[in-house]
C-alpha cells in the first residue's frame, strides 16, 4: 500500500522525513561546531526531533516529557554552565595529534554501521498479544504499583544528585 | 519500499538511534572541553532511548515498559547534568579552564 502524499498518512510520513533530518541536522550542529552555545542549540534541535519521534512511537507523553525536561532544563542549565565556565573553543585548538579527528570518524562509524545493520540484519518477533494499549493512565498505574520501588530509587537519586552538585559548586567559595 | 512510510517500521528508529550513538561516540573523542563531552554523553542517552521506544512500540508484550524505563533515563540525565556541571564549575574555578589537555594531572 502506498499512501498519496495528500492523504493524511502521506502528510504524516512527510512530517516524519522532517523529524529525521531536523534531528540528524541537530546531532551533526551538536558534535561538530567549535563555538559550545551553537553545539547547545544544535543539542536543543535535536531533542527536539527526537520528542516528535516518540510522538510517533505513540507516547505523546514522554515526548512532552522529553521537551521539558531536557529542551528546557537540562540544554539551559549546561548553557548556564557554559556563561560560567568559558565561551569558545577556537581559541585553544592546540596543536595535538591530527589522527584524532579522522580516527574517529572512522570508529563511530563502524559502531554505527554495526548496529544499524544488526538491526536491519535480524528478524524481530512481534510479541503474539499486548498486555495494554500503552496509554499514560496504565503508565501512572504500572508507575506507583509494578514500578513504585524503582521510582522511589529515582527520587533518592535524583535528591542525592542535587545536594551533591550544591556541595561541589559551593566547596571552593569563600565563607564570605 | 514508499518513503512516506518510514514511520510505521522498526527498522528507522533503529537506524537513527545507531546514528545517535555514533555521533555521540564521535563527539566524545574530537571535544576538547568537558562541556563538549558531556554535550556527546546526552546523544549517546538520546540514542539509546529512542531504541527502547522503539522496541517498546513495535515488539514489546507490555508498552509501558519501554516508556518508564526511558522516563527513568531522562532523570539519570539530568542527574548526570547536574552533577557533571557542578564538578566543570568547580575544576574551572581551580584551573581557570575546561579544557582537558590542562586537567590532566588529575588523572590519579
Amino acid at each position: 500500500m502506498e499512501p498519496s502524499l495528500f492523504t493524511v498518512e502521506g502528510l504524516a510520513g512527510l512530517l516524519f522525513l522532517g523529524l529525521l533530518g531536523v534531528t540528524l541536522a541537530g546531532a551533526v550542529i551538536a558534535t561538530c561546531s567549535t563555538n559550545l552555545i551553537r553545539a547547545v542549540a544544535g543539542l536543543a534541535l535535536c531533542f527536539l526531533g527526537v520528542a516528535g519521534l516518540y510522538y510517533y512511537l505513540n507516547s505523546p507523553f514522554v515526548a512532552l516529557m522529553q521537551i521539558l525536561i531536557y529542551v528546557g532544563a537540562i540544554c539551559v542549565t549546561i548553557i548556564f554552565a557554559v556563561m560560567l565556565a568559558e565561551s569558545s573553543e577556537l581559541k585553544r585548538l592546540r596543536q595535538r595529534n591530527g589522527l584524532i579527528g579522522p580516527l574517529g570518524i572512522l570508529a563511530s562509524g563502524i559502531l554505527s554501521w554495526a548496529l544499524a545493520g544488526m538491526a536491519l540484519k535480524t528478524e524481530w518477533y512481534k510479541s503474539a498479544c499486548q498486555a495494554n494499549d500503552g496509554s499514560l493512565a496504565r503508565l501512572g498505574e504500572a508507575l506507583l504499583t509494578t514500578y513504585s520501588m524503582s521510582f522511589e530509587l529515582i527520587s533518592v537519586v535524583l535528591f542525592v544528585a542535587i545536594v551533591g552538585s550544591l556541595v561541589l559548586a559551593r566547596a571552593g567559595r569563600s565563607k564570605a | 519500499m514508499n518513503i512516506l512510510v518510514l514511520n510505521n517500521s522498526l527498522d528507522t528508529y533503529l537506524v537513527v538511534g545507531a546514528l545517535l550513538f555514533g555521533f555521540g561516540c564521535y563527539g566524545m573523542v574530537q571535544r576538547q572541553s568537558f562541556i563538549g563531552m558531556l554535550i556527546a554523553a546526552e546523544l549517546i542517552l538520546a540514542g539509546a532511548s529512542v531504541n527502547f521506544m522503539a522496541f517498546n512500540r513495535f515488539l514489546a508484550p507490555n508498552p509501558t515498559v519501554g516508556q518508564i524505563f526511558t522516563l527513568f533515563i531522562m532523570a539519570i540525565a539530568a542527574a548526570e547534568a547536574a552533577i557533571a556541571l557542578s564538578i566543570i564549575v568547580a575544576v574551572y574555578r581551580n584551573y581557570r579552564s575546561i579544557d582537558t589537555e590542562d586537567v590532566v594531572e588529575l588523572n590519579g
